[in-house]
């Protein structure tokens, strides 16, 4: 889909921003380019979109050189997504998120159809599409951002920081909402960040960059099991490292099965649901096992005067993660957003287990005392 | 106190016909030259905002013919255009061109370097993102602009008179020579009154133009 070919960037004073970069990117791959200031991260995205002139090598999108196509075609045909947003203020949320298809002369319908298709993807309702920019939340604003980017069926998408100023909860809703895009629309996506967090956790492969070199290009795996050299192991951090143990990695292996209510039961149903299995919230899914929401006791006590049925009375508010997803993730996400658990779904949105804070201590013991030390406590927890 | 106000409606109703024919003059002598200043100035000044260097070249020549005498540039107007109110409107057209100038220049290029990026990034061609980004976002800088030129316009309208154009500028040129207080008072109320009026029109303007994002709340 993408490939990097010796790809240079000299600025004048014979400074190497980007020196004799070789990458091939694939069609659906999502890359991170990680490194810290100065890399030359940024410069090699803004090569891609022509936004800067390589000073020589190749740039090549499905085998065509990028230098022999009009920068300003190519532009409209590549998503670009930045850290400031760039929303432009004069204008409404609909003519935000059809901007390029604006440029490209789509007619009235076509594009109306497109912004009310796309708001639908990012969860925000489609009034908003008659907002302006200043009265969305930065949140908010980058959802509409990451739009603009998709509106025109563009393939490949280039991200420069984009999620970099937002606070960490949003930042962290975002990230989910951008690898669900880019997974159920099979987008290609280049993403410039300095996280490594945030790399971990959406790329398919990262790209570690230091001095407009690339030190190591490997999926996030090898790259935290087998860091090339001394740089890289201290770029991502040795507690990184550690955590990364082999034992107990994806949420799998150590999820239980949830205690569910389907949605036409009632509230009474569900309360006794609740004291028969000693839990204080249940979640609520339909007839195929896909996860609609959850009913807490909070949720029946403040309910049960407006209504008697589960559908009504849960919150569909409710943070998942994808089976197969890391271990590790669901943890910092369960500390970041202080949530008792975090429920499991396969691809189809079916709940197939979940996720509690007892496995934090799991998590915290082993990393401290180690596996053996963690084996034997549970054992002997179960023989009690 | 109270001759001033027998004065004062003395000559109210005295010249109620002429002071409705003068007033009309200032207004079209001030508003010709702020119209012709707003078709040049505003274009000149975007596509200066795209050209730095001659942008300087000629901020700084308009600045100058901004620090001429206006009864200096008037009178000069005479050899080339003789009297009436066309040399007014091309004297006064020349005091109008660098606030407008100025602003447009100011306005289009303090618009946010990442917005222009990301229009950029998009694929908009230069000029599309003049019209569709840079000028709708510099429209309040120009109006304001406008507004600055429109006073200063009505006000050395008055000045005119001094060539033969007319205007309310007769009042006040007619009391000095026959020592008509009332006179002057009379024409420079009216020209404030006029001054004012228009400032307050084109307000309305401004917020009309300015495109509705930048007014919402936030």
């Amino acid at each position: 889909m993408l490939k990097l070919e010796n790809l240079s960037k000299v600025y004048r004073g014979g400074k190497k921003a980007v020196d004799d970069l070789n990458i091939e990117i694939k069609k659906g791959e999502f890359v991170a380019f990680i490194g810290t200031s100065g890399s030359g991260k940024t410069t090699a995205l803004r090569m891609i979109n022509r936004m800067i002139e390589p000073t020589s090598g190749k740039i090549l999108i499905n085998d065509e050189d990028v230098r022999k196509k009009n920068p300003v075609t190519l532009r409209r045909s590549i998503g670009y997504v930045i850290q400031q947003i760039g929303l432009m203020p004069h204008m409404t949320i609909r003519e935000n998120i059809t901007l390029v298809p604006r440029l490209l002369k789509w007619d009235k319908e076509k594009k109306e159809k497109a912004a009310e298709e796309l708001i639908k993807l990012v969860n925000l309702p489609e009034s908003y599409l008659d907002l302006y920019p200043t009265q969305l939340s930065g949140g908010q604003q980058q959802r509409i951002g990451v739009l603009r980017a998709l509106a025109a069926n563009q393939d490949l998408i280039l991200m420069d920081e984009p999620f970099g100023a937002l606070d960490p909860i949003t930042r962290d809703t975002l990230q989910d909402l951008m690898k669900d895009l880019q997974q159920r629309l099979g987008k290609t996506v280049v993403f410039v960040t300095h996280d490594m967090d945030e790399a971990i956790k959406l790329a398919d492969r990262i790209c570690i960059m230091h001095d407009g070199k690339v030190v190591q290009y490997d999926t996030p795996d090898n790259i935290l099991s087998n860091p090339a050299n001394q740089f890289v192991k201290d770029f991502i951090g040795s507690h990184r490292l550690v955590q990364e143990k082999p034992s107990a990695k994806v949420v799998d292996d150590v999820m239980i099965t949830p205690i569910t209510i389907s949605l036409e039961k009632s509230l009474d149903d569900a309360i006794h649901k609740m004291v028969k299995s000693r839990v204080d919230t249940l979640f609520v899914v339909d007839g195929n096992n896909i996860l609609k929401g959850y009913l807490s006791v909070e949720n029946i006590t403040s309910e049960r005067h407006r209504t008697s049925s589960v559908a009504d009375a849960m919150d569909k508010d409710v943070f998942f993660v994808y089976n197969n997803s890391r271990l590790q993730d669901s943890v910092r996400r369960i500390l970041r957003r202080n949530l008792k658990n975090i429920p499991v779904v396969d691809s189809d949105h079916r709940l197939v287990g979940l996720i509690t804070r007892a496995h934090i201590v799991d998590i915290v013991y082993d990393t401290i005392w180690g596996d053996e030390a963690a084996e034997e406590v549970r054992n002997e927890a179960s023989n009690e | 106190m109270g001759e001033f106000f027998t004065a004062a409606g003395d000559f109210l109703v005295n010249n109620k016909q002429e002071i409705l024919v003068k007033t009309w003059e200032q207004f079209y002598i001030s508003m010709s030259a702020l119209l012709l200043g707003i078709i040049v100035a505003v274009p000149v000044g975007v596509l200066l905002s795209k050209t730095e260097k001659v942008a300087k070249v000629v901020m700084g020549i308009t600045s100058v013919l901004q620090t001429l005498p206006s009864l200096a540039i008037l009178a000069l107007m005479i050899p080339i255009l003789g009297v009436g109110k066309i040399p007014a409107i091309v004297a006064l057209f020349i005091y109008t061109l660098l606030p407008i100038l100025n602003n447009t220049f100011i306005g289009m290029q303090s618009v946010n370097k990442d917005l222009r990026g990301a229009g950029m990034s998009m694929g908009m061609t230069k000029l599309q993102s003049i019209y569709l980004v840079e000028f709708p976002l510099a429209i309040p800088v120009i109006m304001a602009g406008i507004r600055l030129s429109a006073v200063y316009a009505v006000s050395w309208a008055t000045l005119a008179s001094y060539i033969g154009a007319g205007g309310l500028g007769d009042f006040i040129f007619n009391g000095l020579n026959l020592y008509q207080p009332e006179f002057i008072i009379g024409g420079a109320v009216f020209v404030t009154i006029l001054a004012l009026l228009i400032d307050f029109i084109l307000s309305k303007v401004e917020k009309i133009a300015t495109p509705k994002g930048l007014r919402v709340e936030r």
